[in-house]
């Protein structure tokens, strides 16, 4: 039985407006008709019953909150979908799928064309407000043609339900349950798809979990999915006015890269024309570009690019702390870790003897891995900045632009208002 | 090993015999082989993966070789507080092997499990499924010794006591009255299907599994519904930590268990019942077998019950394979049609679209029990129990540091502190209602009525047949992180909210429990339980985090030492020492 889609109109209300909708209809379909912009990830229209696992859709239906997937359009219905509780709840949920997965944007073959990121856009996620788990999830790269890849999957079980074999047998199936739960192919089956079964597969897929070898998603930049506006009329609130330009007090500034690659500091000299009036009105204190090496004063604010990798780091980002009124971390390195927090599903024993000891570049028994009292020590993992000292403020992006950074620390340091437009937070 | 129950509806699907196939090959080769899952995947006709599936999602199936004894130590709160500890390592000793592993000889597997439903008589063990209670150290060198020379856990077993410790005063007891077969089910079949439905609703008998549902609106629910044929199910699976009410009904009383439902079947014109049995329990099964052949004998069960035609009824039972959120009515379906015990959706309700798709009511082994009772004494009589709005009495599961544990049956309406009374409760601090996803409550309250009058349990509090009692030098945090690591694992990992959020929340009370939270984290938590159970998907994630924010109210001396300022803008507990310790081991 597909959605009772009786023609009957009936009104419901969403958020306190009246609107007409065929009586039956899935709620998430019935809101997008009606121009109110409802998140979900895991629904597909054609399932009977909807999945209902992301629960991204949470809406107050009649005062309860549902997912708005598991909700069939009823006469007199009210609805609330941006109430400030619901539009919070909704985002938790899906920080929720970026704090559990090992989600690294740039190094996946489906950025740009990602449901999981795209929501993360339209939602206005900045940073996590969950700590990220590093769970070591698996990766089978066993059969033939496909890659699943667990680090990037949010369970949404949409290829459990929809990807079967010409003899009607699923490919895929969940296995383990609670925070081990995962997604399991079949190789025997998986052998079965026929090229476009398997393309298909992975298009179904939200995030970059499901890869079919030699299809990549590559497509250039302005002609991904979700290279296009936002789903949301009117995103955020539009930039106000440049404000007053009376003179403003000078202000120090210090700036760091821990374990980063410099890329954010690249993108705040990055401010073309602009420079000229940030000479104005700031001054660089202890920072690469000056090459001041030690606190000799007070700072009004410290800029953090990276993480912590090493004792040095730490040492370095106390330092921050202490002599700086605020601390902001910049990138999303400094915010949780970033590419080098990759390693953090892996013992560090293992990345060491994989670098130094067993490196094909090494000739046999000769490789050793540097121990010295000079050099920084290893950390067991990657921390990210805010697991050390306390962090006032996060900039996200890698790198954020620099645009962006410049509006951010404007605001931060003389109160000027600003806000962020849809493209200028995608960062992928 | 007592071997599962193989009896099958001839309609019922082959595919729906997994998990039975999977028990038994279980106990043929001590683990699941490969080879058995690819021949199962053939005989079924369906892919190995699923079969994986299947197999991973349930704890008492093994896919690494287990050993000729398979011990299964609870790890609930009750056998922490009781000796657990003692009992682990005098078992590790005597065996020779490690939990979680098996011992050199391949004669003993160690194992943890979470409550067996023993929680009258911890330290309790399940070896070979048998149940071993009231451990001490030197019984356990006792039963290694036996074991070792070749004695079988079914000989030298215990037979759990059934420790009917209070009924109600004045003969006012229902579950345990003087029972004869048959007798409540002939007083209901003089009566139409729809009167027996107006008795129950007038009972206002609601789910005592813990929901409280109004018992009669899903039996009129299913009466009405066209499709057939039509399942009554009985939830056997008492999972939540701390009760054991069902164990001491199906061993003292099964037969009034299977008159109720043979009742329902005839209310609601349902030709197959079927008991979902949690594995715990597998040693009830015998007894429960016979009580069922006994029933067809007296023609109790199968065709044309007690002379009418038109009803025919057969019960059968359907053993789980240990998984909690199985007790979730909808899990439970899927469980029993060998699947994954995730629970479904609820855009069909089971009475829509239940077992097999087929109209279908799921009740917990009291409600049936008393449904039964009630038909034979009358409703008038069972009224006259308990108090207005809140007729008749419950059982409830007694246990921890109490004089003397076991089943009380009471008339709703006793207080907590009445209750603490009978029980000889010592010193009592903490105590938690309907098990971890209850409530929990301070002497503060111990004037408030245990009734089921009170939806929002304002005044009178709800009890769901679990009642675990603390004492004062039991230390909170220890119980919350025992009740979280539980929900952690047995969380189904289907819904964002509760796979993700079990572990994340879990994480802060660990935080919390390590002295670095501070008021911040108490107010997060607070935000990210609410986000839980509000989002998830069934009751598990929904009710998972309820007790750890009861608690932080109603014991808000103990946390607030807990807690601590934050220090300068520094996590003063970061420690490099710790940080740098894999690295130091290649220092030269």
């Amino acid at each position: 039985m597909k959605n009772t889609r009786s023609e009957k109109r009936v009104t419901i209300t969403i958020d306190g407006k009246p609107y007409q909708a065929a009586e039956g209809r899935n709620l998430v379909d019935a809101a997008k008709e009606a121009g109110v912009f409802i998140p979900s990830l895991c629904y597909f229209k054609h399932l009977d019953p909807p999945l209902g696992t992301c629960r991204a859709c949470t809406c107050k239906v009649n005062g309860r909150n549902v997912p708005a997937c598991m909700q069939r359009v009823e006469e007199g219905m009210a609805v609330e979908v941006n109430t400030p509780e619901l539009i919070d709840i909704r985002k938790a949920l899906v920080e929720m799928m970026f704090a559990e997965g090992n989600h690294f944007c740039p190094s996946c073959v489906k950025s740009g064309n990602c449901d999981l990121q795209h929501m993360g856009y339209e939602l206005g996620i900045t940073h996590m407000r969950f700590p990220h788990l590093f769970r070591d999830r698996h990766t089978d790269y066993q059969s033939r043609r496909m890659v699943l890849e667990n680090n990037r999957c949010i369970k949404c079980r949409r290829c459990v339900e929809e990807v079967f074999t010409d003899q009607g047998k699923r490919v895929f199936m969940y296995q383990n349950r609670g925070i081990e739960t995962l997604v399991g192919i079949d190789h025997e089956q998986e052998a079965l798809l026929t090229e476009a079964q398997a393309e298909a597969a992975m298009n179904l897929c939200p995030t970059g979990a499901i890869v079919v070898r030699g299809k990549r998603v590559a497509k250039p930049f302005g002609l991904r999915s979700f290279d296009q506006q936002s789903e949301q009329e009117d995103y955020g609130i539009r930039w106000s006015a440049n404000g007053d330009r009376s003179p403003r007090e000078k202000k120090m500034v210090a700036t760091v890269s821990l374990a980063g690659c410099f890329g954010c500091h690249m993108s705040l000299l990055d401010i073309d024309e602009e420079i000229l009036d940030l000479v104005d009105l700031v001054e660089f204190h202890k920072s690469p570009l000056t090459d001041i090496k030690r606190f000799t004063q007070r700072c009004d604010l410290g800029i953090v690019e990276g993480g912590c990798c090493n004792t040095e780091n730490i040492e370095t980002l106390r330092e921050f702390r202490e002599n700086c009124d605020i601390l902001v971390a910049v990138g999303e390195c400094a915010i949780w870790g970033g590419l080098p927090a990759m390693r953090n599903t892996i013992p560090l024993g293992e990345c060491l003897e994989e670098a130094f000891i067993n490196a094909q570049t090494n000739d046999e028994g000769e490789g050793r891995v540097p121990y010295h009292e000079d050099l920084p020590k290893l950390l067991n993992r990657v921390y990210a900045c805010n697991e050390i000292v306390k962090i006032d403020y996060l900039i996200p992006g890698c790198p954020p632009s620099a645009s962006h950074l410049w509006k951010v620390i404007r605001n931060i340091l003389w109160g000027e208002e600003f806000s962020v437009l849809y493209h200028e937070f995608k960062y992928d | 090993m007592i071997s599962p129950s193989t009896t099958f509806f001839r309609h019922e699907p082959r595919r729906n015999q997994l998990v039975n196939e999977l028990w038994k090959a279980q106990q043929r080769d001590g683990h699941i082989t490969e080879q058995t899952m690819e021949a199962l995947s053939r005989d079924l006709d369906i892919s190995l993966i699923e079969i994986q599936g299947v197999v991973s999602f349930y704890h008492f199936f093994h896919t690494r070789p287990t050993a000729r004894h398979v011990i299964y130590l609870n790890n609930s709160i009750i056998s922490k507080i009781k000796g657990y500890e003692r009992i682990r390592e005098a078992l590790e000793r005597e065996t020779g092997s490690r939990f979680n592993t098996k011992d050199r000889t391949d004669t003993f597997a160690l194992f943890e499990t979470p409550c067996i439903g023993l929680s009258d008589q911890e330290p309790a063990a399940l070896i070979d499924f048998h149940p071993f209670t009231n451990l001490n150290v030197m019984k356990v060198r006792e039963i290694i010794a036996a074991l070792k020379d070749g004695k079988e856990a079914a000989d030298i077993c215990d037979q759990p006591a059934d420790h009917i410790r209070y009924l109600p005063p004045n003969n006012h007891t229902i579950f345990f009255r003087p029972y004869t077969a048959g007798e409540g089910l002939g007083r209901a079949m003089v009566l139409s299907p729809g009167e027996v439905i107006k008795i129950v609703k007038t009972s206002e008998l609601s789910g005592r599994g813990g929901a409280f549902y109004p018992t009669w609106i899903k039996w009129d629910g299913c009466r009405k519904q066209k499709a057939t044929p039509k399942y009554v199910v009985c939830n056997a699976d008492e999972g939540e930590p701390g009760t054991f009410k069902d164990r001491v009904l199906l061993d003292r009383e099964p037969g009034s268990v299977l008159e109720g439902m043979i009742i329902a079947g005839y209310a609601i014109g349902a030709k197959y019942g079927i008991i979902y049995l949690r594995a715990e329990y597998r040693w009830l099964l015998r007894k429960l077998e016979a009580t069922i052949q006994q029933f067809y004998d007296q023609g109790l069960l199968g065709r044309a019950i007690r002379g009418n035609p038109d009803f025919d009824f057969d019960i059968r039972i359907q053993l789980g394979a240990g998984s909690y959120v199985c007790g979730e009515e909808t899990a439970l379906l899927e469980s029993m049609e060998g699947k994954r015990g995730e629970p479904r959706t609820k855009w069909y309700f089971p009475v829509e679209r239940g077992y097999l798709q087929k109209p279908t009511i799921i009740n917990n082994v009291e409600t049936f029990a008393a449904v039964a009772r009630m038909m034979e004494m009358g409703i008038n009589n069972y009224l006259n129990r308990g108090i207005p709005g809140s007729p008749g009495t419950k059982l409830i599961s007694l246990s921890g540091d109490v004089r003397k544990p076991g089943i009380y049956e009471i008339e709703w309406g006793m207080t907590i502190a009445e209750l603490l009374g009978h029980a000889g409760a010592e010193d009592p601090a903490y105590i938690q209602l309907s098990g971890p996803s209850g409530e929990c409550v301070s002497m503060n309250q111990k004037h408030r009525r245990i009734s089921m009058r009170d939806l929002l349990s304002t005044q009178d509090i709800r009890c769901g047949g679990s009642f675990m009692v603390l004492n004062r030098h039991r230390d909170i945090m220890t119980i919350l992180l025992n009740f979280s690591e539980f929900f952690l694992k047995e969380s189904c990992g289907i819904c964002t909210p509760c796979r993700a959020g079990n572990y994340i929340i879990h994480k802060k009370l660990q935080k919390m429990a390590n002295g670095l939270a501070t008021q911040a984290d108490v107010e997060e938590m607070r935000q990210w339980c609410h986000i839980m159970k509000e989002t998830s998907r069934c009751g598990l994630g929904k009710t998972a985090y309820n007790t750890p924010l009861m608690a932080i109210n109603e014991f808000s001396d103990y946390f607030s030492e807990k807690l601590e300022g934050a220090g300068n803008g520094m996590n003063l507990k970061f420690n490099m020492d710790e940080a740098i310790s894999d690295y130091e081991k290649y220092k030269v």
